[in-house]
């Protein structure tokens, strides 16, 4: 029999089968993302040069940038779920969009962080209330409310529903964050990564940090897909299906 | 697509333009007051306010940074290439503050074109390389690692750096 994508898809919707396909994917991408991430972290951090300016501090992008790649992302991800959760009603979409607050919370909260750390050597200063800064922090705010919001309901269809809203508002902001330093003066640089020039970035030092942008990006969705599945199985815990995983696991 | 669907379809569409029209609005009412410091043209123009805490930003000129001995007072100018800014500082400046970078300084304007800073932060421009390459650059007559700053269309001088 022909492989068929519409099937496929169809399929994939139904939590029983992403947690079986989700649970056959997850050690490869589990092991991609090990590869990039220890891979790109060594050059990153022992192999490539020191910056002429910063020194060793600039090493710090290697975590900074595809974190807050990902955070940027996964809130489009997260937005996502929450149309097709609107639109079409869909179980597996619910899912997704309440496990995606957690991970970009962390991926966002990473890329503070690491900015901070930054920040200080850089800057002279750990904070500075920017269009870019604050921006980042009001994704923080999104993800750590609609994750609040969605416990703060006993009916996961209507918490489901509301957190989507929530979500599709809070889009407004990852265009925003993304030209803030475009279109303000900041303290924050302009990207130095775009798609449309060339980056301002000598080879030596973006070829290991595309390896950690990869890297996060399959990492992102092993988590993502981890998350998952758990969930169904907390969702799903009444039905034979799961029942029968309980006890072929011997718990 | 089904009728029903199609229609919460309009709803995702009119929520997501909704929320972009009035953020367009908001941004639109606060304009310059989003900008982190005003630049030395706009303090030229007399919309910086006299006397009162705010930011200016630009880079430091070349040649311009003075010290009083061994004190840590140092006078400089922050200049945007059009207009220029005298600012003096006492405290002690952050590593990357440097003749022909990038700064942002927090304080008082005594007079037209006279600042008083309390913190002086060094603005990062978007350009990292090798020392190696930079100092090749310098050779050559490039001055890739002398400038940087607010400019994303400032001739980057960077293409050359990537035949070292």
């Amino acid at each position: 029999m022909a492989f068929r994508w519409p099937q496929f898809f169809h399929k994939l919707g139904s939590p029983r089968w992403f947690y079986r396909i989700g649970g056959l994917w997850l050690p490869w991408l589990a092991g991609i993302a090990a590869c990039f991430l220890v891979i790109g972290a060594i050059w990153g951090l022992a192999f490539a040069p020191e910056d002429f300016k910063q020194g060793n501090s600039y090493r710090i992008i290697f975590v900074h940038v595809p974190s807050a790649f990902i955070a940027l992302a996964g809130y489009y991800v997260m937005a996502t779920a929450g149309a097709i959760s609107l639109i079409w009603k869909m179980k597996l979409a619910d899912i997704a969009l309440k496990c995606a607050a957690p991970i970009g919370a962390a991926m966002t909260v990473l890329a503070l962080i690491s900015g901070a750390t930054w920040g200080k050597p850089t800057w002279g200063t750990w904070w500075v209330w920017d269009a870019r800064n604050t921006s980042m922090l009001v994704l923080l705010f999104l993800y750590l409310g609609i994750y609040a919001l969605y416990n703060a309901f006993e009916r996961e269809e209507q918490a489901a529903r509301i957190c989507a809203v929530l979500a599709l508002v809070g889009t407004v902001n990852i265009p925003i964050i993304y030209k803030s330093v475009d279109w303000w003066f900041t303290l924050h640089q302009p990207a130095t990564i775009k798609l449309t020039e060339p980056t301002t970035m000598h080879a030596s030092m973006w070829q290991p940090l595309l390896l950690m942008i990869v890297g996060f990006y399959v990492l992102y969705t092993t988590l993502l897909i981890e998350r998952i599945r758990v969930e169904i199985l907390v969702r799903e815990r009444r039905t034979r299906w799961v029942q029968d995983i309980v006890l072929a696991s011997g718990a | 697509m089904h009728p029903v669907r199609k229609q919460r379809l309009y709803i995702v569409l009119f929520i997501v333009l909704g929320a972009s029209i009035a953020a367009a609005l908001i941004f639109y009412a606060l304009r310059e007051n989003m900008n982190l410091f005003y630049s030395p043209s706009d303090i030229a123009d007399g919309k910086a306010p006299l006397n009162t805490r705010m930011r200016a930003g630009g880079m430091v000129r070349e040649g311009s940074v003075q010290r009083q001995g061994e004190a840590l007072e140092v006078n400089f100018i922050v200049t945007d290439y059009a207009n220029d800014v005298a600012v003096s500082y006492e405290g002690i400046l952050p590593d990357m503050f440097a003749e022909g970078q990038g700064v942002v300084v927090t304080g008082t304007q005594t007079a037209p074109g006279v600042f008083v800073a309390t913190e002086v932060l060094a603005k990062h421009d978007e350009e990292y390389m090798p020392p190696e390459v930079s100092e090749a650059l310098e050779k050559s007559g490039h001055s890739g690692g002398e400038t940087g700053g607010n400019s994303s269309s400032r001739p980057s001088g960077y293409d050359a750096a990537s035949q070292y």
